[in-house]
Parts: structure tokens; C-alpha cells; sequence
């Protein structure tokens, strides 16, 4: 749990300081993914886990940049809606 | 700016929406087409530091806009927003995919639909969008890309600027 809280790790790296068989190992994993504090994506013959807790900040700073992104534009077109209105002849 | 102008943002992770709900203060006619004629979205859809390009549009039912947001950098993110119902200058709904400069959309990213309407707020309009995602792995596919592509980074860097225009 403490090298997934550095970020994502592949089954193999986080087995490696177990002394433990890899099927063994993939049982304790499969115990905390369905409590839900830990998913895993495969790819090719690749598994890789990652802590939830980091998927929900990453989906909060997503959240946070989206807000931020709507908040930039949106002054944008504040300005434009003044230049329009202020300038009859258009720019 | 010199009265506050009302802006709400409000994420549903169950329904996997975002609503977003801006005042403005211009008619609601002028509004309207600031949000449909490509010379006028060039001038305030990206963000800052980006700017807005256009390279195709055409503002009817099944009619596209196909845009890029450009970084300072020169890098361009392409994005389409097709057009399914339009209804001035009361509503329309789009359909917005991640594209690259042919306009062609990506099929393995998730597609979002925009619900965009307009109603009058005294002599200022209100502008209420909500983008509404398939599932909650769609909102995900796209947090990951995010990351991936590196908006991540340019959008810090623009959290970054907003706090010292606020400062």
C-alpha cells in the first residue's frame, strides 16, 4: 500500500519485497480491490494498480481545472460583450 | 466589471454532469451569437493563455464547428462540436469529440453532449450549459487523457495565473 501511495505500480513491482508465489500474491490483491481500495487495469500481460484515493484527487483537480477553464473563458467573453457594446462600428 | 456577475459550476458525479450557470451583461440576442458565429468564438472560447482558431464551421442542425485551442507554444488541441438541435436564440445542443486537424473524431474517447440555453436575467442573460458524460468511466477516460496529453500542465499553469490576477 505504501508504494501504491507513490503512485501507480504494476503487480511484479509491488510483489518483488514479498517472498511469496505470484498466484498467492495476486489473491491478497484481488482481497483489497474488492473492498474497493485498490483497482487494477491490465495491458497485454501487464497489471498495473493504482490507490483509489488517487484517482479521486486526480478526478478533484480535474474538477477544480474545469471550473477554472469556464471561469477563464467566461472573462473573455466578458470583455468581448464590452468591447461590442461600447464600440458601435464593431473592432 | 462592476457589479458581481453570477457564476455557479456544479459537478453531479452520479449523473456524471457538469452544470455551469454565467451571467453576462449584454442582451440576450448578442449573447447568443457570440456563442454561434465562429469570427466572435475565436475572440474568447479558449481559455488564457490559448487562443481559438477555427476551421470549419457551420451553425445549423447536423452542421460542425471544428476549432483548435492553441497553447503559447504553438501546440494545438482540435476538438468538434456538431450540431444536433438548435432553437434561437432560446437553446441548442451539441455533441463535442476530441478530433485532430482533419476534424475526424477520435472513436476511443468518450463523446459529450451540451445542453447550452439562454434566458433573459433583467437587461443581462444567463447562460446555462450542462455537459453531460455516458458514465462515469467516460468522465474518467478523460481525466486520463488529461494527464496524458499534457493539458494537465497547461492548465495549472493557468490556476496559477488566476491566482495572481486575484491577488
Amino acid at each position: 500500500m505504501q508504494k501504491l501511495g507513490e503512485g501507480p505500480a504494476t503487480v511484479s513491482e509491488l510483489s518483488e519485497p514479498f517472498d511469496m508465489a505470484l498466484p498467492s500474491f495476486m489473491k491478497h490483491m484481488r482481497v483489497l480491490e474488492e473492498s474497493g481500495l485498490v483497482s487494477s487495469s491490465k495491458s497485454g500481460r501487464v497489471r498495473t494498480c493504482t490507490l483509489e484515493q488517487q484517482k479521486l484527487a486526480a478526478a478533484e483537480r480535474w474538477f477544480d481545472e474545469q471550473r477554472a477553464l469556464w471561469s477563464s473563458r467566461y472573462e473573455n467573453l466578458d470583455k468581448l460583450l464590452e468591447q461590442l457594446q461600447g464600440d458601435d462600428n464593431g473592432s | 466589471m462592476a457589479a458581481k456577475l453570477q457564476f455557479d459550476f456544479v459537478v453531479n458525479k452520479e449523473k456524471s454532469t457538469l452544470t455551469v450557470v454565467r451571467e453576462f451583461a449584454g442582451p440576450r440576442q448578442l449573447v447568443w451569437d457570440c456563442h454561434t458565429q465562429s469570427t466572435l468564438l475565436d475572440r474568447w472560447f479558449a481559455p488564457k493563455p490559448l487562443s481559438t482558431k477555427t476551421k470549419h464551421m457551420e451553425f445549423r442542425e447536423g452542421g460542425y464547428w471544428h476549432y483548435a485551442m492553441i497553447t503559447p507554444d504553438g501546440q494545438a488541441y482540435w476538438s468538434r462540436v456538431d450540431y444536433q438541435a438548435i432553437r434561437p436564440i432560446d437553446s441548442y445542443t451539441t455533441l463535442d469529440g476530441f478530433t485532430d486537424e482533419t476534424g475526424i473524431v477520435n472513436p476511443d474517447m468518450p463523446r459529450s453532449r451540451w445542453d447550452v440555453t439562454f434566458s433573459d436575467l433583467r437587461e443581462h442573460t444567463l447562460v446555462t450549459t450542462v455537459v453531460h458524460y455516458n458514465s462515469p468511466e467516460d468522465v474518467q477516460k478523460v481525466i486520463d487523457m488529461g494527464m496524458k496529453e499534457g493539458m494537465t500542465s497547461t492548465l495549472e499553469r493557468l490556476d496559477e495565473l488566476l491566482l495572481t490576477l486575484r491577488a
